[in-house]
């Protein structure tokens, strides 16, 4: 138990500096920005109280807000978010099978599970997050292609970090 | 005897019906809750952020959610000191250009002989601007709304709606100081407004970002239609704005741009890289409060 806490606590702090201080900046043909930072959000372990997973997600967005300058843009998009996680869990993991592998990651899920669930919630994170960002139908078009180009990006980070960590089932 | 039975469970409850009524409705509604305490709890968080959201960009109220706060700004900070020792060369050549352009103005190496550059010393006799060097701590261009975080803050003289520039040009708008740090809605933000016009033929417009996220590009629009613009022409700031007049905003790049307003548009190549911000100069208008006093004056009297 207090394993797991250490665990989420410093990749809470990890992913955040991350966010703030590496990934700011980075951008591709001015249209693709990644935002891995909801990494955070979606490994929280299965069992997590529905109590604990609404302000820890709005948290981890206000966090990033801080240093964004956009107060309640992000944790607007992270809290949408873990409703989805809730819901996408609920619909495709059985609540009975994780006695051992309480927490939804690459190595734990396999890559099938681990790609759609990151895509699905990428997806969603961004498309709120540039159009509230926006907000301007006018300029929809530019939006879009910022929502997907980012999303591309963001998921292939989620998988390289998946990947970095990978660790083998014990048989 | 069946009948029996059921008259008796029939009529039995009717003492404490009432009550009874009440505990069951409040123990479906906890049922309900809990069943979906995650849309329950969506609702209200997210109803929190939108608030915090709407509140901070309609109204532009005090906020320690940003990077002038104490945390996050010495966070800023500390990074940037280190980012600078890797960009001093850069740092100094800009310097010694910036040191050789105002040498260049120096008194002691003009002549004597032109009436256009004595105008540049009327400011001395009374000076209506005066400037606060700062260093820029934390900044983005890939945002469609982008901040720059400075190091000085109230404490050394910044004030909300002050304007900021740099060598190059204008950088943009002071939008919260605290003691330490300040805020700066940056050129390169959807809201951003520059009052504007061209340089040679003094034609008047409006200048914002332009909205394809390109961080070296701007529009100035609604410039009248029969202004004559040609390729190359500088844009500056104009006596409408809170600007100085005069100060370089870019060169016009493009005279048939995709969007802008109902008159002549045209696209404009930033003069500052706004990647590349190291320092920026506060602009202090002495005679600001008193504009800002009497104009409100004249609200009241209409």
């Amino acid at each position: 138990m207090s394993r797991v806490l250490f665990a989420n606590f410093l990749r809470f702090i990890l992913l955040v500096f991350i966010q703030a201080f590496l990934l700011k900046n980075v951008t591709v043909y001015d249209l693709s920005v990644p935002y891995p930072y909801i990494l955070f959000v979606m490994l929280l372990p299965f069992e997590t109280p529905n109590i604990i997973l609404f302000p820890l997600a709005f948290l981890m967005g206000l966090s990033i807000d801080a240093f964004y300058d956009t107060p309640g843009l992000h944790a607007a998009a992270t809290v949408l978010i873990a409703f989805v996680r809730v819901l996408f869990i609920s619909i495709t993991v059985q609540k009975d099978g994780f006695d051992n592998e309480p927490e939804p990651t690459l190595s734990s899920m396999g890559f099938r599970w681990f790609f759609t669930y990151s895509l699905i919630i990428t997806l969603v994170h961004h498309f709120l997050l540039f159009n509230l960002e926006v907000f301007r139908l006018s300029e929809m078009e530019y939006t879009l292609t910022r929502f997907l180009m980012s999303s591309v990006f963001t998921v292939f980070l989620m998988l390289i970090t998946g990947l970095l960590f990978f660790r083998k089932k014990r048989a | 005897m069946a009948n029996g039975e059921q008259l008796v469970v029939y009529h039995s409850p009717s003492i404490s019906h009432h009550s009874l009524l009440t505990t069951h409705h409040m123990r479906n509604l906890l049922i309900f809750i809990t069943k979906y305490s995650a849309f329950f709890l969506f609702l209200i968080f997210e109803g929190i952020a939108l608030f915090i959201f709407v509140n901070y960009n309609n109204f532009q109220r005090a906020s320690f959610i940003n990077t002038s706060n104490e945390v996050t700004g010495n966070l800023y900070r500390n990074i940037s000191n280190v980012n600078d020792y890797l960009k001093l060369k850069e740092i100094n050549d800009s310097l010694a250009r910036q040191n050789a352009l105002l040498r260049n103005q120096l008194m002691s190496s003009l002549y004597v002989d032109t009436a256009g550059r004595k105008k540049i010393n009327d400011t001395v006799y009374k000076q209506q601007y005066t400037y606060i060097e700062a260093r820029v701590i934390n900044n983005s261009v890939n945002k469609r709304m982008n901040y720059i975080t400075i190091n000085k803050g109230s404490l050394n003289g910044i004030a909300k709606g002050m304007g900021v520039i740099a060598d190059g040009g204008v950088v943009g708008i002071v939008m919260q100081a605290s003691p330490h740090f300040s805020v700066i809605r940056s050129l390169l933000h959807k809201d951003t407004r520059i009052s504007a016009m061209l340089a040679k033929s003094k034609e008047g417009g409006s200048f914002m970002w332009a909205e394809d996220m390109d961080p070296h590009k701007g529009l100035l629009y609604d410039v009248a239609n029969s202004a004559q613009p040609h390729l190359g022409d500088t844009v500056v700031t104009d006596q409408h704005s809170l600007f100085p007049i005069g100060i370089p905003l870019g060169r016009v790049s493009n005279l048939k741009p995709k969007t802008g307003g109902f008159f002549l548009n045209m696209e404009v190549k930033l003069s500052v890289d706004f990647s590349k911000l190291e320092y920026v100069y506060v602009i202090n208008n002495k005679f600001a409060q008193e504009q800002q006093g009497l104009e409100a004056l004249q609200k009241t009297d209409e």
